[in-house]
């Protein structure tokens, strides 16, 4: 019992400094614009791999229909802040709400089909959304909607990650989660221990979906302009190079793909010839060494802290020894 | 140390990436003592190629500054960036940007990726100059009625297009039955053809159809047999070239051989492979430039601009020289390298000589200058007529 608090205690001194030290190091211009802006950047892209890891990752749906949802969450916030005039609060709770039922109306029909059907399927929900939201006019139709309030700063996004990753985690512990699990190892022997399939498959969708509808209106209320085009499949499949790089699996490893992934990218932005060769060189590479990604299935928790670092004295004992 | 099991070859993995990441962080740096302004393209994605002409043009009009001495006794620096074409990179550049300390920037190419940018600039008070960004709204927020201080650009509005096509319907080809089709997935096309039909029954003009269809359509013959059936006098098509081209080739198979007109998304070599030479017979459309202009302003451009890309230059390119040479005439009349000073006098530019026309700044930081009005005459473009659009 006694360790289990400490541990809390260290990971909630872990992320207090973390917060400090860059809400200290935006606020007197340590950290540049630039940073700042690709900190934020790193944090939706957490929250889409975390989300889209739920639904890919630990309930076995192969789902392509993330950048869907998080224009959903966008828009429907976007409207909420600048058509209506409403508090930035309330556009966080449509967004996640709107995404939610889109998640459950794309969610309850399609999750009959499995592996790439289903995928065909939610590729098809993303690529619906994007025309639909195309043609309404009341959002700006192709030239989107302008002018968004930037509200969205650096406490904003760091609660949002935390409470993402708490509770995707948090779900993938609870029997919910364990039941989840079930489905993707084997949906039929999951059926036969009395677990319904369908209610936790839509469930992790729309968990998942509510969590990209966060990000949505956290990108919508940074970047002050969203407009169809952004949130084509290719977005998805951004995402789904962050988790697989990471591992499907592990929510560690989408952290770890989202950070890695956006900071590669901002490093390649001066080389433009090369940039998407030396992109996709380091997903072949990853694919080749790592084919289960960066972590696999694990997570990288204190524990293994403590045990890299038994591993670390071992390895410089026997050096000793020598 | 070996590396141990699967965990050891992961931090092996991760020790190569980083690796390799901090090798182009370390190609990054630069400096001395040069005047750093910020080129901000779409030099992958979707646009790359109006982004690449741009920026072809910014460093073309750089590197000849540079040779004559460059600016205030120093030489330019052009911080080149792409930004992918997507509207979130072009805001994550414009900060970095600002943060290697650029005076003025340049860029990008599209509306979208220019407002996406936009209060990043603003907000650091650093002049921004769009080059082919030309809804209305990007230097003027219609919502506030208030001028963006900081944003400006060098290529003509939508609107400007759309008058002096209309203007040129009604008074020099005599035509009043007009026909528009639009592409409906694109802003530029649907703004244009909304002006154009303003312009046109302000003049007297009357449309009898209107037809859309969507930027991955391939067969428009049910658009434009409906359109025949109204018996207009010309079509109106602002799209681009890829759709336009099928479009012409198609109206042509059903006989219909009245006048076709359009804007500068037609400006492209491929336009007359997809149409064929002898269907672009009666066509038209309005462009920044034309490289068919006799002046020695343009004829120098155009050389030296095939001498390096091996290329002719577009409009896009021109538009991006015209900017790198703009940007250097306001850091001039400044008299400074100062980001407040030079929108300022950027500001108060008067009769610049670009190639792509003379140019002034309205009140909301809008060019005035020349449309070009260009036929296709055996698959090549020749320069018709200049009109100057009132505002």
């Amino acid at each position: 019992m006694q360790k289990k608090h400490l541990s809390v205690l260290i990971i909630c001194l872990a992320l207090g400094a973390l917060f400090a030290i860059v809400q200290v190091g935006i606020s007197n211009g340590m950290i540049s614009g630039y940073w700042v802006t690709n900190l934020f950047l790193m944090g939706i892209n957490i929250i889409l791999a975390a989300s889209l890891n739920l639904i890919n990752g630990f309930t076995g749906e192969f789902s392509l229909g993330h950048a869907g949802f998080m224009a959903v969450g966008a828009y429907a916030g976007g409207v909420i802040t600048t058509n209506l005039g409403l508090p930035f609060p309330l556009a966080i709770v449509v967004g996640m709400l709107a995404a939610a039922v889109a998640g459950v109306l794309v969610g309850l029909p399609t999750l009959r089909l499995r592996g790439d059907y289903l995928a065909i399927a939610t590729l098809g929900f993303g690529e619906i959304v994007r025309v639909v939201l195309m043609n309404i006019d009341y959002v700006g139709g192709a030239s989107g909607l302008k002018d968004i309030p930037d509200v969205v700063n650096w406490p904003i996004i760091f609660v949002s990650v935390v409470l993402s990753l708490l509770l995707i985690k948090n779900f993938v512990r609870s029997s919910h989660g364990r039941a989840c699990l079930a489905v993707r190892e084997n949906d039929l022997a999951a059926q036969m221990m009395g677990v319904n399939i369908t209610y936790y498959k839509v469930l992790a969708f729309v968990v998942g979906a509510a969590l990209a509808g966060l990000a949505g209106v956290l990108y919508a209320h940074y970047y002050t302009i969203i407009q169809p085009k952004e949130f084509s499949f290719l977005l998805t499949f951004d995402v789904l190079v962050m988790v697989m790089v990471g591992g499907l699996g592990s929510l560690t490893g989408s952290v770890v793909g989202a950070v890695l992934l956006t900071t590669a990218s901002a490093f390649l932005q001066a080389i433009p010839e090369l940039r998407m060769v030396i992109y996709a060189l380091l997903l072949i590479i990853s694919a080749i060494f790592r084919p289960q990604g960066l972590l696999g299935e694990k997570e990288v928790t204190l524990r293994t802290f403590q045990k890299l670092g038994g591993v670390f004295n071992a390895t410089s004992g026997s050096k000793q020894t020598q | 140390m070996k590396f141990r099991g699967k965990w050891g070859k992961s931090v092996a993995f991760l020790t190569v990436m980083i690796f390799v990441l901090g090798v182009f962080a370390a190609g990054c740096g630069g400096g001395g003592d040069t005047i750093k302004i910020g080129v901000n393209y779409e030099l992958s994605g979707q646009v790359a190629t109006y982004g690449t002409s741009c920026k072809n043009g910014v460093m073309l009009a750089f590197d000849e500054i540079n040779k004559d001495g460059g600016v205030l006794g120093k030489e330019i620096e052009g911080l080149v960036q792409d930004n992918k074409s997507q509207n979130r990179e072009a805001r994550n550049v414009a900060e970095k940007l600002v943060s290697k300390g650029v005076v003025a920037v340049i860029g990008p190419a599209t509306t979208g990726n220019v407002q996406a940018e936009e209060p990043v600039l603003t907000k650091s008070k650093i002049p921004l100059l769009a080059t082919a960004a030309t809804a209305p709204e990007v230097t003027y927020d219609e919502k506030n009625k208030k001028v963006r201080d900081y944003v400006f650009r060098v290529c003509i509005i939508d609107p400007d297009q759309s008058q002096v096509v209309s203007n040129y319907l009604h008074d020099e080809l005599n035509l009043k039955n007009g026909a528009i089709m639009v592409d409906k997935n694109n802003d530029y096309s649907v703004g244009l053809g909304r002006t154009f039909k303003e312009f046109f029954t302000d003049k007297g003009g009357k449309i009898v159809a209107e037809e859309g269809f969507i930027d991955t359509d391939t067969v428009f013959k049910p658009q434009l047999t409906s359109i025949a059936a109204k018996k207009p006098d010309f079509i109106y098509i602002p799209a681009y070239y890829n759709q336009v081209g099928m479009v012409i080739k198609q109206a042509r198979e059903l006989d219909i051989d009245i006048p076709i007109l359009g804007a500068d998304g037609w400006d492209s070599p491929e336009l007359v492979s997809l149409a064929g030479v002898n269907n672009l017979s009666q066509c038209y459309f309005t462009n920044h430039y034309s490289v068919e202009d006799p002046s020695e302003r343009i004829q120098h451009f155009v050389k030296a601009y095939e001498e390096k890309h091996g290329t002719t230059p577009d409009a896009f390119a021109a538009l991006g020289y015209d900017a790198g040479y703009l940007m250097a005439e306001a850091i001039k009349q400044a008299g400074e390298a100062n980001p407040q000073k030079i929108k300022d006098a950027m500001a108060n530019i008067k009769d610049f000589e670009g190639v792509t026309g003379k140019l002034s700044f309205d009140e909301k930081h809008n060019p005035i200058k020349e449309v070009s009005i260009i036929e296709m005459v055996d698959g090549k473009q020749k320069l018709i007529t200049k009109m100057q659009p009132v505002h």
